[in-house]
């Protein structure tokens, strides 16, 4: 507390009494205890008094001419607003009702004629004490009001920032739906999605222990991650090994994220699902069966990388299934008897929705309906994925924003991978990331990376390991083909995959050379039925159908050199717009 | 019941310890005030407004009691109430016990003033 509330110091009274001698003795009276006197004859006097000096205490004479002591006490307890002014009642009255008139006006106290020094002097301490407790208290309420309104500004303004990091995501997608408070972040829960540069999307939902502050300093840096990694092609199980590592090193002991990783693949219609930490998921089928994906690893930033397990289940899904992750805000809501809404209210609403009915919109309506107060679903956060057609979604766009540098234009570069470096790591994101400084190329990322990773694929497979994709045509060959492919990478001494990347303008725009070189033995191309138009595709050698098709759709050319083992692809691109790319503009 | 005494000499010396110097202009003031009062008392009455006259006799008295003139405030207790009750007959009575009782006092005063 900023001063004593012991320490006497002299305080500023104000006494109004229209009778002289009243006045006088307890002027002298007043004066005596140290104190600094106003003296006022009527009530419009005590009022005007109080406006220009501002008194400690008040004592006031109920009866005064041209304004009385109640209407004056009344008009001094507007004037000083929140303030604390003690108001004192100078009397000779003795009927209740008269007394209790003087309290109703804003009186405080009373002290009845003849005046007692001894009483006097307590009274005007103890209301001294009460007017010092009250400012103390009221500057401390300021303070806090202050303060947290300086904080709920802070909190938007990091809002703000998180959202610029997190808005480039495809949360709006139209197979998408998600609830989530405005200020979720600092509630800690977070939710992104990003569409893949060659198709299919990715979705996480975490929930950070703890609230505040401490739980979004930790979305932020996952943001980055999130949609830093999926724009360059990793996939969920990188993002993940990215973010546990990240969270690990970031967050203090006891403290984690509870996360879901959702890869839909439209492509092969299935989903790849991580639960760590979460509720059950519910995949909820086209036909409305309901399958439960429960949680099997621990959530987010508490192993440490090599315990890490970052294995995704495979759901094989169809087109119209959903997929519902959630944080447990929504099992942990409760009814007006305390009664948890939990797995069973969740269970419940979606068996017992309409077919129409979004399994969304059954659950987020239920336990609405469940929760004691509508404010409940604030804490909540829920998403869901609708598996969809490939063809359907190949419309959301990758919203990264161009960047306003021109870029390199030419350029040339290889890159080869050696030996036991071929099962380890893929060259795809770094390989993607220096196409995508060419801004032109940006919004090609897709085609980019489908054609990066159709080359690597089949140098890998058909060219270094020898793999035959006859194989992969039959359920058990299936098996056989990845059970040899992890064999034959045990033992790839002396071989590599060479890519090399040419880049130069062109007059409408820039074209793109890449080269795949591997150390296999190559294929007969001049006799693959895919490059003799002439006859059927089907059964090929190195190259299956759909791998070749792909390559010759997306590319302006593509040229086998060598035995078969070195590919050749033109990739051209052309300016949007003739004056939306300063490249072109201005080197041609 | 009992009649009180003209002036409590305990509060008159307390007084005297508190006013200091002021004790005397305290005296006048206190005797030009009720001067003033008992003319005001005697209009109320001639005008027979109760309602004046009980708030005149009021504030008379309160100043009886602290100045330590209590049977002049004892009167006045009288004028006060015949004044709310709207009984203003007695009031001349009254009126008459109050100037006889102030003259005393005065008297009382000015001894006490010059000790």
């Amino acid at each position: 507390m900023e001063e004593s509330i012991a320490e006497p110091k002299p305080l500023t009274i104000l006494i109004a009494d229209d009778s002289d001698t009243d006045r006088l003795i307890l002027a002298a009276l007043v004066r005596r205890l140290g104190h600094r006197v106003l003296e006022a004859k009527n009530g419009q006097e005590a009022v005007q008094l109080f406006q220009d000096c501002d008194p400690d205490i008040v004592l006031l004479d109920a009866l005064m001419p041209v304004m009385d002591g109640m209407e004056a006490a009344r008009q001094i307890k507007i004037l000083a607003g929140e303030r604390m002014v003690p108001l004192i009642f100078l009397t000779s009255l003795s009927e209740a009702e008269d007394l209790a008139k003087c309290l109703d006006a804003g009186g405080d106290d009373f002290l009845s004629k003849p005046y007692n020094r001894v009483i006097l002097e307590a009274k005007i301490n103890a209301f001294n004490r009460m007017r010092l407790m009250h400012r103390a208290l009221s500057r401390q309420r300021d303070l806090i009001r202050e303060r947290n309104e300086q904080l709920l500004q802070e909190q938007e303004v990091a809002k703000r920032v998180f959202d610029n990091v997190a808005h480039t995501g495809c949360l709006d997608a139209f197979n998408i739906r998600h609830h989530a408070s405005p200020l979720a972040l600092f509630n800690g829960d977070v939710l992104f999605a990003a569409p893949f540069p060659a198709g299919g999307m990715l979705v996480f939902i975490g929930d950070f222990t703890g609230h505040g502050l401490p739980a979004a300093v930790g979305a932020m840096p996952l943001a980055e991650i999130f949609y830093g990694m999926v724009t360059k092609g990793f996939k969920g199980a990188d993002v993940l090994r990215e973010f546990n590592q990240k969270l690990k090193q970031i967050l203090p002991p006891g403290m984690f994220c509870c996360g879901g990783m959702i890869e839909a693949d439209f492509k092969h219609n299935q989903l790849q699902v991580w639960n760590g930490g979460l509720p059950d998921g519910w995949l909820v089928r086209a036909n409305g069966d309901l399958e439960l994906v429960p949680s099997r690893h621990l959530p987010l930033g508490i192993l440490s990388s090599d315990r890490f397990d970052d294995s995704m289940d495979t759901l094989p899904t169809e087109p119209g299934d959903r997929l519902l992750m959630l944080t447990d805000g929504f099992l942990e809501s409760r009814n007006t008897e305390g009664r948890l809404f939990g797995d069973s209210g969740i269970r419940w609403a979606l068996e017992s929705r309409t077919v129409s009915q979004h399994p969304f919109d059954a659950v987020l309506e239920a336990v609405k309906q469940f929760s004691a107060s509508a404010a409940d679903t604030d804490d909540l956060t829920m998403c869901s994925v609708e598996m969809v057609d490939e063809v359907g979604i190949s419309i959301i766009q990758d919203r990264t924003e161009p960047s306003p540098l021109p870029g390199p234009m030419e350029w040339h570069c290889e890159y080869e991978i050696r030996e036991r470096t071929l099962g380890d790591f893929s060259p795809l994101p770094l390989l993607l990331h220096i196409c995508m400084e060419v801004p032109g190329l940006r919004r090609k990322s897709g085609e980019i990376y489908t054609l990066l990773a159709e080359l690597y694929s089949n140098a890998l497979e058909h060219g270094v390991l020898e793999l035959s994709s006859h194989w992969k045509q039959s359920a058990e060959g299936f098996d056989q083909y990845y059970e040899e492919r992890r064999r034959r990478l045990s033992r790839v001494e002396g071989h590599f995959i060479r890519f090399s990347l040419s880049h130069s303008m062109t007059s409408s725009g820039g074209r793109l050379r890449i080269v795949c070189e591997d150390s296999g033995s190559g294929f007969d191309f001049h006799n693959h039925p895919i490059l003799n138009e002439d006859q059927r595709p089907g059964r090929a050698g190195r190259y299956a159908g759909r791998g070749l098709l792909l390559l010759k759709r997306l590319a302006e050319s593509v040229t086998f050199h060598q035995q078969g083992n070195q590919v050749e692809i033109i990739f051209d691109w052309e300016v949007a717009g003739s004056s939306s790319n300063p490249a072109s503009s201005h080197r041609q | 019941m009992a009649e009180k005494p003209h002036l409590d000499d305990e509060a008159l010396a307390e007084l005297q310890d508190v006013m200091e110097d002021e004790f005397d202009v305290l005296m006048r003031t206190f005797l030009n005030d009720s001067r003033e009062r008992i003319a005001s008392l005697k209009l109320a009455v001639s005008e027979q407004d109760a309602e004046a006259l009980a708030h005149v006799a009021h504030s008379f008295k309160g100043s009886c009691i602290n100045i330590g003139a209590p049977h002049l405030g004892e009167l006045c207790r009288a004028a006060e109430s015949a004044g709310k009750e709207q009984q203003l007959a007695g009031v001349p009575a009254i009126i008459e016990a109050i100037e006889a009782e102030f003259r005393i006092v005065t008297e009382l005063l000015q001894e006490f003033m010059v000790r």
